[in-house]
This record gives structure tokens, C-alpha cells and sequence, in this order.
């Protein structure tokens, strides 16, 4: 299984060169495996993204959410074009409103020239929830995280390895932080023991106790979050679009010191391939 | 382990911050939660019992009408919103800790979730001033 990360930012797309090591796209990431490629949310990052079209023929965008960054890139998708191509779009269900109406928001005008209903190609909705379903040889399931708005985080199991991606997520709100106790984390279920878990590490823990309810973690909290899921590994991403490379490298260091004798973590990168699984 | 839904998980942070009384049961009326100032209702603590079975909870506390009869459970907010899904409210008597009735309002409501299913229940308990 590789996995490939093109957008690592969070909120808005940020071109500042202090903050080009670390990349300046959001969010967006592919799981491949077998000439089979999953897109993970649909942010900036998604235009780096050129899926492998021989064996499956058709395309998987898997939303954990409809904010803005996590679904800019879609417009600009050049397969969204291409009549011949069969896209599935999933994204988390909500009663109030179906998944086409919420993506016409922005795919319509004035926002954007093209209607949704006018893409080229062979589009298929899929609306989700606490759900399981395969595409090609991954397994996934999709579970409502904490976050603003629906939001579902995905676990993806592919024949040899499992990651987990819950980039906007906020397991820690509430008076106790995060409670010690599996059945009362969001997430949980999604982290448990997966091999790499790539996931919200927005804030510093300073800069939290002002951003608490705005849906996303502290370093720190990702990384507790990670310890109690016994997650292999940890990759934080959604990095704040103010934080720039050299203040990111600071933030490792301090945070290995406390926290990588017991988990290996890294910042996301623009680029980074990981494999798994042998 | 299979964790509870977000919605049950965010009831549970919010009575944890709030003075007044909660119980936060399953769909089947296990009582999965209540926060500190629920603990004199039940003369135990959360830390203590954990989740505690209907057969358990419904033994502990004794609900009483307006002449001091044993309520039965049917007619307890919380156990008609297990069954029928809906809000209700109601006010009746607890017998202390100290034996003595004390009259409190409850408020019992549903927790629906994103895809409209019940998700289990929520009782807040008021103490009646005016008893």
C-alpha cells in the first residue's frame, strides 16, 4: 500500500515560500494498492493528483467533509472533465440536506462557472455514515468524527496494511479532554491499531484553549489521541496556514522529547510517499 | 471495542459540565453515564459503578408519586422517552438518602442522531424549590 500526501494545509491554501517545505495545498491524500487509487478529500492538493485509470476505470473520491478546503480542488480535477470517466464521489450523509444540493454550493454559480449536473463525466453520488464498504481490494469504513458539520474520518484496509484519516476532528472537546476510555473517543475505532493514522494537529496547545469548538486538535491531544489507539505511526497534518516550515521543525523537536521514545511521528510533507505493508 | 456514537459522546461532555443532574442512557435503558451531581440522586459514584444495567439503576432509585407511593418505572420520563423516542417531562418525589421525599422535575429527550436513529436517552433533574 502507498500512500501519497498532495495537500497538508488547513483552512486556506497558503503560497508563503517560509511555509513551501512543508507545502502550502489542503487537504488532500491517495491510498494505492494494486493499480487501484483511493483520493482522499478533494482540497487544493487534489490538482497534483493523476490516478491510474488502466485496471479500475474509474475514479474514488472519498470527502471526510464539505468545508471549503477539503473540496476546492474538485472544480479544477481535470477527470471531472472527461466524459468517459466514472467518478464516485462519497461524502457524509445529513438528514437536512442531500449531498448533490451541499456540493452544488460551490459547484454552481456564482462560485463556479459549471453546475455540478453539468460535468462531463459519469458522476455517482454516495452518501454515508457510520458505514462499511470495499472499492476495489480496500476495505473501508467511515465513521462520524467530531468536527463542525458532518464529518466522518475513514479507515482503509488495504491486503497487507491499514491507515487512517481523520484530518479535521476535535476528540478532546469538552471539559475532560479526551476520556481515558475507548467507548467515549471519537475515533477511536478508526485509530485502533492501524499502521498509520494521518490526523488533525492543527493548533499548538497553547493556541487551543482559544480554538476549543472550532473542530480540530492540538498537537498534544493528536498525539494522546494516537497513544490510546496504539497507532503504529502518526503523521499530523491540517498544519495551520500561518505555521511556517522553521516553526514546524521547532514544534517536532520539542514534541519528540516528550512524546516519539513512545510513537513515531512526523509533520505532513507535500510529496511524501509512504509505503506499507512490506 | 466499538464506541459510542458522537452524539452520545458529546452529551456526555456537555452533563459533565453543567451543575444540574444527568443521566445519559443506551436505546435499551442502560445507564451509561450521569455526572457528579447526579451521584446524590444515586447515592453512588460513576467512578464507582461504571454502567450500571436497568435492573440495576431502576433498584437504586426509588421514584414516589404525590402521596408517597412507588412510582412504576413506566411512568418515569426517561422510560417512556426509551420506548416512544419522544421529550417528556414530569414531576414527582425521590426518597433521599436520608429517607425523606424531595420533589424534582425531570426532563427526558431523545438523542437523534445525523441519520435519524435513536441513539438512547437523556434525563435532566431539576430540584423543586417550591416542595
Amino acid at each position: 500500500m502507498k500512500v501519497s500526501i498532495n495537500g497538508t494545509r488547513g483552512s486556506i491554501p497558503t503560497t508563503d515560500p517560509k511555509s513551501s517545505r512543508y507545502g502550502g495545498n489542503t487537504s488532500c491524500v491517495t491510498v494505492e494498492e494494486d493499480g487501484h487509487m483511493l483520493i482522499l478529500d478533494g482540497g487544493t492538493g487534489i490538482q497534483k493528483v493523476h490516478p491510474p485509470l488502466g485496471i479500475s476505470g474509474r475514479i474514488d473520491i472519498l470527502l471526510t467533509h464539505l468545508h471549503l478546503d477539503h473540496i476546492q480542488g474538485l472544480g479544477f480535477f481535470k477527470p471531472l472533465f472527461e466524459p468517459d470517466i466514472e467518478v464516485h464521489l462519497w461524502a457524509p450523509f445529513t438528514s437536512t440536506d442531500t449531498l448533490h444540493a451541499r456540493l452544488s454550493r460551490y459547484l454552481s454559480p456564482p462560485l463556479f462557472p459549471v453546475l455540478l449536473r453539468d460535468l462531463p463525466c459519469e458522476l455517482t453520488l454516495h452518501e454515508i455514515s457510520n458505514s462499511q464498504f470495499s472499492i476495489g481490494p480496500f476495505l473501508i469504513d467511515s465513521r462520524y468524527v467530531i468536527h463542525t458539520g458532518p464529518t466522518v474520518g475513514y479507515k482503509v484496509t488495504g491486503k497487507n496494511a491499514s491507515v487512517a484519516y481523520i484530518p479535521d476532528h476535535e476528540p478532546a472537546l469538552g471539559q475532560s479532554g479526551i476520556i481515558h476510555d475507548p467507548k467515549w473517543i471519537s475515533g477511536f475505532e478508526l485509530a485502533d491499531q492501524v499502521d498509520l493514522l494521518l490526523h488533525d494537529g492543527n493548533y499548538t496547545a497553547e493556541e487551543y484553549p482559544k480554538k476549543k469548538g472550532w473542530g480540530h486538535s492540538s498537537m498534544e491531544d493528536a498525539l494522546e489521541f494516537s497513544k490510546l489507539a496504539n497507532v503504529k505511526r502518526l503523521i499530523l497534518t491540517h498544519h495551520d496556514p500561518g505555521r511556517t516550515d522553521d516553526r514546524l521543525d521547532e514544534l517536532h523537536t520539542v514534541l519528540a522529547k516528550k512524546f516519539h521514545h513512545s510513537l513515531p511521528f512526523e509533520f505532513a510533507k507535500e510529496g511524501r510517499e509512504i509505503s506499507l505493508g512490506g | 471495542m466499538a464506541s459510542y456514537d458522537i452524539e452520545i459522546i458529546l452529551n456526555r461532555q456537555l452533563a459533565d459540565c453543567l451543575s444540574i443532574p444527568v443521566f445519559i442512557t443506551d436505546t435499551v435503558g442502560n445507564l451509561i453515564f450521569y455526572n457528579e451531581p447526579a451521584e446524590k440522586i444515586l447515592g453512588t459514584s460513576f467512578e464507582s459503578t461504571g454502567e450500571m444495567p436497568v435492573s440495576e439503576w431502576g433498584t437504586i432509585f426509588k421514584p414516589l408519586d404525590e402521596k408517597g407511593r412507588p412510582l412504576p418505572p413506566e411512568h418515569l420520563p426517561l422510560v417512556k422517552t426509551i420506548h416512544d423516542q419522544l421529550p417528556h417531562h414530569k414531576v414527582f418525589w425521590i426518597e433521599s438518602l436520608q429517607g425523606e421525599a424531595e420533589k424534582i422535575s425531570v426532563t427526558s429527550y431523545p438523542v437523534i442522531g445525523r441519520t435519524g436513529a435513536f441513539l438512547g436517552a437523556v434525563a435532566i433533574f431539576w430540584e423543586n424549590k417550591d416542595s
